[in-house]
């Protein structure tokens, strides 16, 4: 990693180069929802004017980007009595500015899952490594809880991070590709009064988080907790809707559709991002439903976010964005699930081994 | 046409309309880069709006409309002795849909008020499925030519014919659009059925349901987010009731 410092305005003229000279998407605001809050969503970008540089978190993640809601995995041709499968593996070059750490580090989390197993994805891979990602650190929103998931910092997975040091921004430069664009611009190594600025700067962002979700032995109490009420209180008032998966830096589910081309001389095969919550997320052919009730479906969930699977070594998904909290319309959100998976624990804690006697 | 040793036959087919705007057959015609492809899948033995010819050999029937009056019932019993598969095409097939308002007045108040000093023969609306069995259903006001295309596809190659289980949020969100109880107003989406890529939020209009309800919806935690967001319980019963398509959940809270 190699340390800059750039003023405002030179990193204003050096995204302005880069936007308009690539393919790029950042935080731009599409709404002012019904309390008078902003609502940004990551979208096409083609200068500095267009990026929210000051905005909180968008709506939904970054993750499109590198797993598409839909794509196309391959197509089949029919000629004759023969057919021919064509792959491609497309990664058009882009540039996504304005990530927060948690994002990235959801790209992270990704990396592991879909890169580091047996079966690398070269869909994936092919967007992932095509993608210049410019990183923006900013004071997290009243709910975000990514402190708590230890995803509030972030040391890789991106090209460029910027953190706001006041004038100027402090850089983390963390590839080649970055250090040869920024090598046009007007930077100066950091002296020490940026160092202390920076280190102010994370101290500020460290103390401002009000959410805090007690995520000790987490993955332990949800397996004790496997056969827990809380599932059923919580499941009855899920919607099934799969709005929570979709807009989740971390959720990766898909389902793959095949089917004819209207003139029958082709075919496609087709996924799309899909969701444990939705109800045919485990139907299988014959149309037995191994999780048929709102509540398993929501419990599957949790457990892949904040237990983990083998998968991905055990390892927690949840990087603590809440954008599942906070787009959920039956107010389902992880800090008050777990919360209570928490009491439950505790309460029978009580219950069941009170103190001894004292005499 | 003949791939892999499969032969598809084309499907032998008629359209026929009830009580409706036509407004479903009408998207037979439309998408147009696809039209020919589409057209040469079917053998058309009866379709108004298609073509002039009309021949009574046909295996499958779409029924576009609801029912409204007698004759009707009697011309779908017909239409139902020769289809092998008698598809309800189009919201108002499946639910009744807009026309199934009327059921909320007398008839005789309706036809004083419509057509003033004439005799009308006229019944309660009712769905395709009140008067004879429907093999499938493809909902939608009006209907999604995509889905159409889809469906007689897979009937032509003898795959399996499904319509998605999924809400129209998880299509809503696939479009990145700012839910539209965030923008205070009361939208279907948690409990229709998806299909029609959420095509009227993303034109940010709430969705009335057209598509019917999704499978296994959860319609009083539907009616408690209303709720707790104070929304009006009027609207959603008036949006609820606008295609018909929620008649056997009716919430008693709302
Ligand atoms: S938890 Fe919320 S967002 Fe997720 S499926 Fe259930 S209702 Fe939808
Ligand atoms: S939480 Fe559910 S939708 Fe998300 S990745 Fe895990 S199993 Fe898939
Ligand atoms: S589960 Fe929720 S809080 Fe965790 S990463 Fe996904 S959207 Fe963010
Ligand atoms: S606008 Fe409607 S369809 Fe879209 S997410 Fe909100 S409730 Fe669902
Ligand atoms: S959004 Fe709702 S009303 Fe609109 S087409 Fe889809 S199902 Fe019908």
């Amino acid at each position: 990693m190699i340390y800059k410092v750039i003023a405002k305005s030179e990193f204003k003229r050096f995204t302005d180069a880069l936007l308009r000279d690539n393919t790029s998407f950042g935080p731009r605001q599409v709404d002012t929802d019904s309390r008078g809050k902003a609502v940004y969503q990551f979208l096409p970008v083609t200068s500095s004017d267009d990026v929210a540089f000051d905005y909180t978190a968008t709506a939904s993640s970054a993750k499109h980007f590198f797993l598409p809601f839909r794509e196309e995995l391959s197509r089949f041709v029919f000629q004759d009595q023969e057919w021919d499968q064509q792959i491609s593996y497309e990664g058009n070059p882009i540039v996504l500015i304005g990530l927060r750490a948690c994002d990235i580090s959801a790209l992270n989390i990704l990396d592991d899952v879909l890169l580091k197993g047996h079966f690398p994805s070269p869909y994936y891979l092919a967007k992932r490594k095509n993608t210049f990602v410019i990183g923006m650190d900013h004071l997290p929103l009243p709910d975000c809880f990514c402190k708590s998931m230890n995803h509030h910092t972030i040391s890789t997975g991106f090209n460029l991070f910027c953190s706001d040091i006041g004038e100027n921004y402090y850089l983390s430069i963390n590839s080649s590709k970055a250090f040869n664009f920024l090598k046009e611009c007007d930077t100066r190594d950091p002296i020490d009064d940026d160092n202390c600025r920076l280190v102010e700067r994370r101290k500020i962002i460290s103390d401002s988080f009000r959410s805090e979700v007690d995520v000790t032995a987490l993955p332990s109490i949800l397996d004790i907790e496997f056969d827990s009420p809380v599932w059923e209180k919580w499941g009855n008032k899920c919607l099934n809707c799969g709005t929570c998966a979709m807009v989740c830096p971390t959720c990766y589910c898909y389902s793959v559709e095949e089917s004819f081309d209207t003139n029958l001389k082709g075919a496609t095969r087709q996924k799309k991002l899909y969701s444990c919550n939705l109800v045919d997320f485990a139907e299988v052919a014959g149309g037995h439903n191994f999780r048929p009730k709102n509540g398993d479906r929501l419990k599957y969930r949790y457990y892949h976010q904040h237990r983990g699977f083998a998968e991905n070594a055990n390892q927690q998904i949840c990087v603590g964005c809440n954008r599942c909290g906070r787009a959920c319309l039956a107010g389902i959100n992880p800090k008050d699930v777990i919360n209570d998976l928490r009491m439950e624990k505790e309460s029978c804690l009580t219950n069941i081994s009170s103190s001894p006697d004292r005499i | 046409m003949k791939h892999r040793g499969f032969t598809f036959e084309k499907l032998k087919i008629a359209s026929f309309d009830f009580t409706c705007c036509e407004g479903c057959q009408l998207q037979l015609a439309n998408r147009e880069s696809t039209l020919i492809d589409f057209l040469e899948l079917l053998d058309i033995k009866n379709f108004r709006e298609l073509s002039s010819e009309q021949f009574d050999d046909y295996d499958i029937a779409l029924i576009e409309g609801s029912i409204s009056r007698q004759d009707e019932v009697e011309r779908l019993q017909a239409i139902r002795r020769q289809a092998k598969t008698l598809v309800a095409f189009g919201s108002c097939a499946c639910f009744g849909g807009v026309n199934s308002l009327k059921n909320k007045f007398s008839l005789k108040e309706l036809v004083a008020e419509v057509y003033p000093g004439m005799k009308v023969e006229t019944m309660p609306v009712k769905k395709i499925s009140d008067v004879v069995k429907v093999d499938l259903s493809i909902p939608g006001c009006p209907v999604n030519k995509e889905e159409v295309e889809r469906v007689m596809v897979n009937l032509a190659t003898g795959s399996l014919v499904t319509l998605p289980k999924h809400p129209v949020c998880f299509e809503c969100k696939a479009q990145l659009n700012t839910c539209l109880f965030e923008l205070g107003e009361i939208c279907l989406g948690p409990i229709t059925r998806g299909g029609c890529n959420a095509v009227c939020t993303t034109g940010k209009t709430p969705c009335l349901g057209c598509r019917g309800p999704s499978e296994e919806i959860n319609m009083p935690a539907f009616v408690e987010l209303v709720k707790a967001r104070e929304l009006s319980l009027d609207d959603l019963q008036e949006k609820i009731a606008f295609y018909n398509a929620f008649e056997g959940f009716s919430n008693h809270e709302a």
